[in-house]
């Protein structure tokens, strides 16, 4: 029922959301996890207390996460220009979505490394383990199963970001629903680009689930 | 092998409230290869006092000195590398839930940066010391409590320390596991000679393997010793609070009905006797019994034993001729068992009068 013209634009625009979600959910895991355990670890009372840092990165998170991502897209552009050397395309695209992932990966790893208990931190500095090494031998490998699902949330709302990028030409599958399904009122484009993201989501957030079962020891039966 | 010398610390106050003084002029001293039992109620000090062994807890003045150095003075690094000669053990194991059991024991040795082949010559024994060579490959969730702690106990002995410091190890199990789980650290105890700090507000605790006892009260330690000379000479009420459900000294109401202060006609004598010393206790009371041609009729009692020595009371009516029962007294005071006079049993059929 589709054309084979529009079967080629579907597959294209899948790739595009592919690529540019995969590569903001990198970039921004890489950037906002570090940043994640830093906001959690410098919190009062915490490993390295300091809350000038806190508080000012916190503020900062803040600010991005309460921007609306449409008008951040647009709101940073000259930034993308910068960055990118383009501020249109799906290459260009990747920047505002990994601006906004960084604050909100970080938050999500900042609760995760919080919830890991405190008993387990004291029992490390009694071993005489550095601060360094709390966080890479008992903070992150105790938060990986909340972690694992927090990042599985991220790339699921990349996704749904993604479809806005349309507004700088970013391409993809929601820019694709727009341009072919709304304006040229196609309504088998759009069901078929819904049932792709239904089907992409789904995906995503299965081999999130399974990921976090595997890291999870905590609930294994004897 | 640990020294507190005049040891404070006070919380500062929050908002309007007072400050808080945690530790109170702390002056003790744990001997190498001792078993030293800190017991106290909740907020008494003691699990902050342990705390400032390996300065989890830092206090606001005076000198905490391990194996001769003051843990107070040192640097982070120099910190870092003490505490690897303190062990520690916790109420809630506090193992790493990402972690094997083996993985488990061998994280201390990993953070001091030992090799694979070391770190592995080391745990394999320890594993089988706790008795869960089997459980090697398990995550702390497939484990029971009391196998959970045995991780802990292994963890902590990871590093080789000259000290374990204790911390409620055993209020989160239940009874059996933890005679089993105090039956390792003694045995653990004799075998390293490892030096043994722990707390508790169970009196069974102090009872089963400590050699020393410090008791706290808002932060102060109120009296302190061999195990056995508090237990038999509790001086301070909080300490007998704790002691007397252990001796036991108290005598039931009915019986207490029939005593009365002086003899009467065909009342018997009622002695308190108490074990403790090193004597065996059955010969005596019987030879006594048989010698001296006197009956002896127990009324209540409890014996138990405190690092091998027998411990208690026994109330028993003396029957038989005064200069039998003047002879029986002596010979257990020879004997080296306290012994009192409670009063004189009114016979049976003057119950009623009295």
């Amino acid at each position: 029922m589709l054309s084979p013209e529009i079967y080629a634009l579907l597959f294209k625009a899948l790739l595009d959301t592919l690529y540019m979600v995969a590569v903001s959910g990198l970039l921004g895991t890489a950037l906002g996890l570090p940043l994640g355990v830093l906001l959690a670890v410098t919190g009062r009372g915490e490993l390295l207390q300091n809350l000038t840092f806190n508080r000012i990165a916190g503020v900062l998170v803040n600010m991005t996460r309460s921007t609306p991502f449409i008008i951040l897209v647009v709101a940073i552009i000259p930034f993308t220009r910068l960055i990118a050397g383009t501020s249109i395309g799906t290459a260009a695209a990747i920047v505002p979505l990994t601006v906004a992932a960084v604050p909100f990966i970080a938050r999500i790893v900042e609760g995760a490394v919080r919830e890991v208990d405190r008993g387990l931190i004291e029992a490390a500095q009694s071993m005489g383990a550095t601060p360094f090494q709390i966080i890479r031998k008992v903070l992150l490998p105790e938060a990986m199963p909340a972690i694992a699902l927090g990042l599985t949330l991220s790339v699921v709302s990349l996704i749904g970001y993604s479809a806005m990028v349309g507004a700088v030409g970013g391409g993809g599958l929601g820019d694709l629903g727009i341009r072919y399904g709304y304006q040229r009122f196609l309504p088998e484009v759009m069901l078929a680009v819904v049932i792709v993201l239904i089907v992409l989501v789904q995906i995503v957030q299965s081999t999130g689930d399974w990921i976090a079962r595997r890291v999870n020891k905590r609930n294994l039966k004897s | 092998m640990i020294t507190f010398e005049q040891l404070q610390k006070t919380y500062p106050s929050r908002g309007t409230g007072t400050p808080v003084q945690a530790l109170a002029d702390i002056d003790l001293t744990i001997g190498r290869g001792e078993i030293y039992g800190i017991i106290g109620r909740s907020g008494a000090g003691k699990s902050t006092l342990l705390r400032t062994v390996n300065l989890l807890e830092k206090p606001t003045s005076g000198r905490v000195l391990v194996d001769g150095v003051d843990v107070t003075a040192l640097s982070a690094r120099e910190l870092r590398e003490a505490r690897h000669s303190i062990g520690m053990i916790f109420q809630h194991f506090n193992l790493l839930s990402s972690r094997t059991v083996f993985d488990n024991v061998a994280l201390p040795l990993e953070l001091a940066g030992v090799t694979k082949a070391q770190i592995r010559e080391t745990v394999e024994p320890l594993l089988d010391l706790v008795g869960l060579t089997d459980k090697r490959d398990r995550y702390p969730a497939e484990l029971s409590g009391g196998q959970k702690q045995r991780v802990g106990i292994a963890r902590a002995l990871a590093s080789k320390p000259k000290v374990l410091l204790s911390d409620e190890a055993t209020s989160a199990l239940d009874p059996e596991t933890t005679t089993q789980i105090l039956h390792l650290l003694a045995d653990i105890n004799k075998r390293l000679g490892l030096t043994i700090v722990l707390i508790t507000h169970e009196i069974a605790v102090i009872k089963e393997i400590c050699h020393k006892v410090a008791v706290m009260e808002n932060g102060r330690i109120i009296e302190q010793g061999p195990v056995f000379d508090v237990f038999a000479h509790p001086k301070h009420e909080t300490t007998k609070t704790f002691v007397d459900p252990v001796i036991n000294r108290g005598i039931p109401d009915s019986l207490r009905a029939r005593l009365s202060p002086t003899p009467v006609a065909g009342s018997n004598i009622v002695l308190r006797i108490t074990f403790t010393g090193e004597r065996a206790t059955s010969p005596v009371i019987s030879a006594i019994s048989r010698k001296l041609n006197l009956d002896l009729n127990i009324w209540h009692g409890q014996i138990d034993e405190i690092q091998g020595a027998p411990f208690g009371t026994l109330v028993v009516e003396a029957i038989g001729n005064p200069q039998s029962i003047e002879a029986a007294i002596s010979l257990l005071n020879v004997n080296k068992l306290g012994v009192e006079v409670l009063g004189h049993a009114v016979p049976g059929n003057l119950r009623a009068a009295v």
